[in-house]
């Protein structure tokens, strides 16, 4: 915690979960002095210490870790490196001039200065009204991360009958939580025709469970004025209608959503950074830095990650360079190359790379595809028609992310590339 | 239980609490009954949150008298009472030439009720408003139109009441009339799901449920209220900012599907109008979402779906009261009455819109109607016609957000992240003179969970602060009263 609130720091972390964690030692081990990490929650590691579930850390630590043992081994070394942090606290407003103006219960109000941000502070899950599921408006219709602080957190169960929509990670996670706990989850609906979330999920929470999932399916009206009754399920076509006839109604009380996470950029807004409208989140370059000079993103603002090792890598680096740009370390006129989605490809972050960062370091390409393919694939990243780099992968699939590594030996070609389009297609 | 007042009001809507509030004015024992959990539940809650002009009303009409009336009541009465208002001005816009023709007789309607308009051109109104439609051929404008925050009017108005010395019994539904035995045709109180109680003068406001009251006691067994389902799109204020009240040209059900600005900034889109069976139906449907989805896109074509963050739906209390002014042809008109065949009883129905704008000219009708009646009316001493507003945190200057939370610290923890309210804001309406005892109560005095995430993080922090301020067991705290309870047990606990 922060004995004493500096008025300036070398940099200011906004956001304390993994992300923001690893960004902060990562700035502090670089050379920044004085780093403040800031969270809203009353302990660091952010939405890691609802994820009581294990699978955290194999790629990190080669060990496979419940969330809050994860966030804990990060929590240690930022308290040993001594970074100064500020719990039960909001930040309200990032001036593009790096003011952070910051309010809390012990703080109160205040007005910080920072010489560089990474902005750290996470997603959102998407909600009722943003997919316009039909119905009244009674209690009992959560979102998954909801339910889940709930149960692991506060200790109540939001319900005993669950059906849940949509095949997300944390969804199928609270499948299984759900019925640890006795309750009865009916069953998945899934809107597409293939499964969202981590297929590690489907069958280590639904499969072993016993919990059904079904593609294709969506709820057409939720029913029940005060608290939920029942839901009615029913299946889609292509165009994601209603198949008629298909309706079933299912006696429910709780309808749990897991239909995707936003990157939390309304900060990020403030400040002047300027938004992928398909990421959601800040135009980034390989260093992680936005638009907005001395503001960098870690983590899943930048776009939603399927693995919190990626997470933690992604905050190394944005904490590297904010601390570079604090200590005024930094490429001068870079001359970025853009990348840019092709076939199958819905994004690639980073948006833009400088070539001469491959002179010291790797540059990991990530990207989601459009549509699964379940056969051998070949990831291409060209220029035109020379090639610049490919990978293989056994499939491909929309929940789970795709990543393509940049090294030293691509520098020349990447260089004079114009643009990297990577692209997915049948070996 | 044998509880006498002077006047009941059935019903804490806005045609409730407003007339709650004029009459507390008086030295009369008032006690207003709400079946649900919290006032402004109803037709108040959901709604276009916009103060009419008076210019579509059919002249004439109580609609027309009433809304024209009511209309530059709302600057005083927004600052005695301290709720969010602005007169923003409205515009009629004319999509194509065609409708660019309509405008005449609306134009001519607006004088005929004594509203100010004019017509301006396609060029002026894309200046005023830079994301409408180029198709916009022209458009009426009506400087007097406005936007409020129905909820905080409405709320306001009650605690005003109630600091005044009107009781407010929540939970209470009226079951049925009792009746003189002396004198015929003479109500003298009510039976409720909380007992009887007895007063000279009752009052229905019943909105939706307005005809089956007044047909116990006896009154136009013809009159029916419909349930007209209308319903909305909230838009993330970050993604699109509407700065009017856009009206398109209506048709002959209703004012049409608009896009309007709202006092929090957010751009609403709807409703469209659909009779319907269930007075408690306000169910959002596919058929409706793309329909208001289609109306919005004609005024506002830059509208993207992603950037909904909030579906509902209201329900308009319809009536089918002809018009009183035989030379007007007109059957969806106010019931403002003291009705001859009863005693001790006013009659308020068919409060569809313009109800919400004509609220507080039906209050200061019923209160000409009451001393038409007999009734004296002496003023009560020391009635205060101010609601002090609460703090809220959003709406400061960082300096003045410091101050707050200087003084107390609890204004300093965001509890709702998209809108940020504060746990300051939440504690102040649990201890209101109307505590706000649920999830809703507290959503509709602080907008909180009212944004992008739509409680996703505040839900459980709320429902912990509830319990807490009220020394209640969260298992115990709701949504929206009893059967809308948010938590079952313990975990680890036998279900």
């Amino acid at each position: 915690m922060a004995k004493q609130l500096k008025s300036q720091y070398d940099v200011i972390v906004v956001g304390a979960g993994p992300g923001g964690l690893a960004a902060a030692i990562s700035a502090k081990k670089n050379g920044a002095d004085d780093v403040l990490m800031i969270d809203r929650d009353l302990e660091l590691g952010g939405i890691l210490l609802q994820c009581i579930h294990n699978g955290f850390g194999v790629d990190t630590f080669k060990e496979d870790l419940p969330g809050p043992s994860y966030a804990q081994r990060f929590i240690k070394e930022a308290q040993g490196v001594g970074i100064d942090y500020l719990l039960d606290s909001m930040v309200l407003d990032v001036t593009s001039g790096r003011k952070v103006f910051v309010t809390g219960t012990r703080g109160g109000f205040k007005e910080l200065q920072a010489r560089a941000i990474v902005i750290a502070m996470g997603c959102r899950e998407r909600t009722r009204a943003q997919i316009g599921i039909p119905g009244p408006r009674p209690a009992g219709v959560y979102t998954a991360g909801l339910a889940q602080r709930w149960v692991n957190v506060e200790g109540y169960m939001p319900g005993k009958r669950f059906v849940i929509l949509g095949s997300g990670d944390i969804g199928m996670i609270m499948a299984r939580r759900l019925t640890f706990e006795g309750a009865k989850v009916e069953r998945v609906l899934e809107v597409m025709p293939y499964l969202t979330g981590l297929s590690r999920n489907y069958v280590q929470c639904l499969m072993d469970f016993d919990i059904p999932l079904q593609l294709r399916h969506t709820v057409k009206r939720i029913i029940g004025k005060d608290r939920v009754k029942a839901v009615e399920a029913v299946q889609v076509d292509d165009r994601w209608r209603p198949v008629p006839g298909t309706g079933e109604m299912i006696p429910c009380d709780t309808l749990l959503l897991s239909v995707g996470l936003i990157p939390e950029n309304e900060l990020s807004q403030k400040a002047g950074v300027i938004l992928d409208p398909r990421t959601n989140g800040p135009f980034v370059d390989d260093g992680f830095a936005t638009n907005i000079p001395g503001v960098f993103a870690a983590a899943n603002v930048v776009h939603v990650y399927d693995l919190v090792d990626w997470v933690t890598k992604t905050g190394l680096t944005a904490g590297r360079r904010a601390a570079m740009f604090a200590q005024g370390h930094c490429n001068e006129n870079p001359v970025f190359v853009p990348t840019a989605a092709g076939e199958n490809i819905r994004y690639v972050v980073p948006h833009r790379i400088d070539p001469e960062t491959l002179t010291q370091d790797t540059i990991m390409l990530q990207m989601r595809v459009t549509q699964p393919m379940e056969e051998a694939v070949l990831v291409r990243v060209t220029d035109g028609d020379t090639l610049i780099a490919k990978k293989r992968e056994r499939y491909v699939r929309p929940g789970e992310m795709v990543s393509l590594k940049l090294c030293e030996r691509d520098y020349d070609s990447v260089r004079h590339a114009k643009e990297l389009r990577v692209s997915v297609a049948p070996l | 239980m044998h509880s006498r007042y002077d006047v009941i009001i059935i019903g804490a809507g806005v045609v409730g609490c407003m007339t709650a509030r004029w009459l507390s004015r008086y030295a009369l024992k008032i006690l207003l009954i709400e079946k649900s959990s919290d006032v402004c539940t109803g037709a108040t809650a959901a709604n276009s949150a916009l103060i009419h002009a008076g210019y579509d009303a059919v002249p004439g009409t109580l609609k027309a008298q009433m809304n024209v009336k009511a209309n530059p009541m709302w600057d005083r009465l927004s600052e005695e009472l301290q709720f969010g208002f602005a007169r923003t001005g409205a515009y009629i816009v004319a999509v194509g030439e065609d409708e660019f023709q309509k405008l005449d007789i609306f134009l001519d309607r607006a004088g005929k009720n004594g509203v100010s308009a004019e017509i301006i051109s396609g060029e002026k109104m894309r200046k005023r408003e830079p994301n409408i439609s180029p198709e916009v051929f022209g458009a009426l404008f009506v400087p007097a139109g406005g936007v409020c925050d129905p909820w905080g009017a409405t709320i306001a108005a009650a605690e005003n009441a109630v600091t005044n010395g009107v009781e407010l019994r929540l939970d209470t539904e009226f079951q049925d009339f009792l009746w003189s035995e002396h004198e015929p045709e003479r109500i003298v109180g009510m039976k409720t799901s909380q007992g009887d109680f007895y007063g000279r003068w009752v009052i229905n406001a019943a909105g939706l449920f307005a005809d089956e009251v007044m047909h116990k006691a006896g009154v136009r067994p013809e009159f029916r209220i419909t349930p007209r389902r209308g319903e909305y799109f909230v838009m993330d204020r970050n993604q699109i900012q509407i700065q009017n009240v856009l009206f398109p040209v209506p048709n002959a059900i209703s004012k049409g599907i608009l896009v309007t600005t709202t006092l929090h900034g957010n751009t609403l889109v709807g409703p469209n109008a659909e009779n319907i069976e269930d007075k408690t139906g306000a169910d959002v449907t596919p058929e409706g979402m793309d329909e208001i989805w289609e109306g919005g896109k004609k005024l506002v074509p830059g509208l993207d779906r992603r950037h909904i963050i909030a579906v509902f739906a209201g329900l308009r209390p319809a009536g089918n009261a002809p018009c009183l002014n035989l030379d007007v042809d007109y059957h969806h008109d106010f019931v403002i009455e003291i009705p001859d065949q009863v005693k001790g009883f006013v009659n308020l129905a068919g409060m569809e819109s313009p109800g919400l704008s004509a609220a507080p000219a039906i209050a200061e009708r019923v209160v000409e109607l009451l001393r038409e009646a007999g009734e004296l009316l002496t003023p009560q001493a020391g009635w205060d016609p101010v609601r002090p507003a609460r703090p809220v945190f959003r709406g400061l200057s960082h300096k003045d957000q410091a101050a707050l939370v200087a003084k107390d610290p609890r204004y300093g923890r965001v509890i709702c992240r998209c809108e940020y309210v504060t746990e300051g804001e939440i504690v102040a309406e649990i201890h209101a003179p109307i505590p706000a005892t649920t999830y809703d109560a507290i959503k509709r005095r602080t907008w909180l969970g009212a944004g992008r995430c739509l409680g996703g993080f505040d839900m459980p922090r709320v429902v912990d602060i509830l319990a807490r301020e009220l020394g209640k067991d969260p298992l115990g705290i709701t949504k929206k009263g009893h059967g809308s309870e948010f938590l079952f047990r313990r975990t680890k606990e036998v279900g």
